[in-house]
């Protein structure tokens, strides 16, 4: 694999040579020199078309971590506002000599593009395109999950060898219950962990009112369920991912795709009653930015089962094992991962 | 001898091997002066189970040393100078004992010693973890062709090889069945059957 593209494209053995890659570098990023020489003399570009902040530090800092050079191009305040190609900015990056480039683009498929046109020879890894994936997300999600919900059920530590804090090396995620609930439509973390999840072997309900589910749904591999309430008293879920409601998305405004944001709260938020529905073991995690008092409450967010600041840890610690798997070995290693 | 087989020569047995551990092992003490303050840090995959055997011929020359706390892994990959040059690897496990390895003195273990480099990076690894009173190194096997001003301190057997040929180490805990040094690809293996160190 020379590319990180989308979720769906990772096999099994892949997604998982990933997590584990990640929980070794996690290892590292507690000791008290952080930095590692592996990515010695290579270049990261992180091209951002899109605003964000944790995903664009995230990757910073794990390039850094790896001692790979950074250079960060965000489209405002660069040649694209003055009418710049995608194709022509490719360029530019591969006269620099870029070996990666990081990529977060309002449209669909432009990393694809990016990885295929033949504009460049670096290595590109999605940073989430439009509303199409986010793999790095969801590997991150998959790493949080399996640490808290796998790696303390098969005992702390695998005997000597979980020198990596026993955070469940090796395993996948099957039989484990999560529950995705708000915006699915505009939402690439979700499409992105329907298909991780389901390659990881857990189970997956999609909770989101009838106008905020896309068209076609049906053939994702997972469930559906427009009742909050009934799937987490029900189906009992051992994690509840809570997805931002995207406004900057809904051209009509809220009120496009719900009556209100208190109604959407009232119904789909996770607030403190909702929290005390869930098994005593369940995780609740969100890829942020969070909008408090809209899709979860403040309480909520700030409960002690609530992982979403450890996410943002394991985001650096996942976006390193993806940088060292596609940088680090030589052009042979093609192929390989 | 037979044509077109790579012939393989078995250098050292379970016996030998064990023998040159429990060797190393008081010589690791004599050089100490005891067992205190001693780290042993594995480097996989077969430096693991050779630490842990080290460690516990240590604590049956010294009561005063604890294997379980004593004994750690590292995994260097992420250090080495040959990384662009193949293709990637899988990272293995590093864990320290608790206490950590800031003055103590640590002895790497590692089954063949060749050209310095995975030691060389053993060395980056380490500076990144603590600074240890001193750094030793323990190999089982040394074969020469080195490439880097690096020699150890405790070797288990001298094997005088060419670049062509592979040495095999086989331990239980790694590969099942039964400890073994072995030498593939020597062009003349004739009468070097059984070789006594």
């Amino acid at each position: 694999m020379k590319h990180l593209l989308a979720a769906h494209d990772l096999s099994l053995d892949e997604a998982i040579l990933i997590l584990d890659t990640a929980s070794q570098m996690a290892a590292t990023q507690s000791r008290e020199i952080k930095k590692l020489p592996t990515l010695r003399g290579r270049t990261v570009v992180n091209l951002f078309f899109e605003d964000s902040t944790r995903t664009r530090i995230s990757f910073e800092t794990a390039a850094k971590r790896l001692s790979a050079d950074v250079i960060n191009f965000s489209a405002k305040g660069s040649s694209v506002s003055k009418g710049e190609s995608l194709k022509d900015t490719a360029l530019t990056l591969h006269a620099m000599g870029a070996d990666a480039v990081v990529v977060r683009h309002w449209a669909s498929g432009a990393p694809y593009q990016l990885a295929h046109a033949g504009w460049l020879d670096a290595a590109v890894l999605n940073a989430g395109d439009g509303t199409h994936a986010h793999p790095t997300q969801a590997l991150l999600d998959a790493f949080t999950i399996r640490r808290h919900l796998v790696g303390r059920r098969g005992g702390r530590r695998g005997g000597r060898h979980g020198g990596a804090g026993g955070d469940g090396v090796g395993a996948d995620l099957k039989g484990l219950r999560i529950a995705i609930v708000g915006d699915v439509l505009h939402s690439r973390v979700a499409r992105s962990n329907v298909r991780l999840l389901h390659t990881l072997g857990a189970e997956v309900t999609l909770v989101a009112p009838p106008t905020l589910l896309p068209i076609g749904i049906e053939a994702w591999p997972c469930a559906t369920s427009y009742d909050l309430d009934e799937t987490l008293a029900r189906w009992h879920p051992d994690a509840v991912m809570m997805l931002r409601v995207q406004r900057e998305r809904m051209s009509g405004g809220a009120g496009a795709f719900f009556p209100s944001p208190l109604e959407y709260a009232r119904r789909y938020g996770l607030d403190q009653r909702r929290l005390a529905l869930l098994p005593e073991h369940a995780i609740v995690l969100h890829p942020g930015p969070m909008n408090r008092g809209l899709e979860i409450s403040a309480a909520a967010a700030d409960s002690p089962r609530s992982v979403i600041v450890e996410q943002v840890a394991n985001g650096v610690a996942v976006r390193m094992a993806a940088l060292y798997l596609l940088l680090a070995g030589g052009s042979s290693a093609e192929g390989t991962l | 001898m037979s044509f077109g087989t790579p012939s393989v020569t078995t250098v050292l047995g379970a016996e030998d091997i064990q023998r040159a551990v429990t060797r190393i092992a008081h010589e690791v003490v004599e050089r100490s002066k005891g067992a205190a303050d001693l780290v042993l840090l594995g480097i996989p995959t077969r430096g693991v189970p050779l630490a842990q055997r080290l460690a516990e011929r240590l604590a049956a020359i010294d009561p005063a040393f604890d294997p379980a706390t004593a004994v750690g892994e590292l995994d260097v990959t992420m250090y080495r100078d040959d990384l662009h040059r193949n293709p990637t690897r899988a990272l293995g496990v590093t864990h320290l004992p608790a206490a950590g390895i800031d003055g103590k003195i640590v002895v790497l273990v590692d089954d063949v010693l060749y050209s310095g480099r995975t030691i060389r990076a053993a060395l980056d690894a380490i500076s990144g973890l603590g600074r240890p009173r001193a750094v030793r190194l323990a190999c089982l096997v040394d074969r020469g062709h080195r490439e880097l001003p690096i020699r150890p301190d405790f070797v288990g057997k001298n094997l005088p090889t060419s670049t062509s040929e592979r040495v095999q180490v086989r331990l239980t805990e790694v590969d099942g069945g039964a400890d073994s040094v072995s030498i593939r690809g020597r062009a003349d293996d004739a009468g070097r059957d059984g070789a006594e160190q």
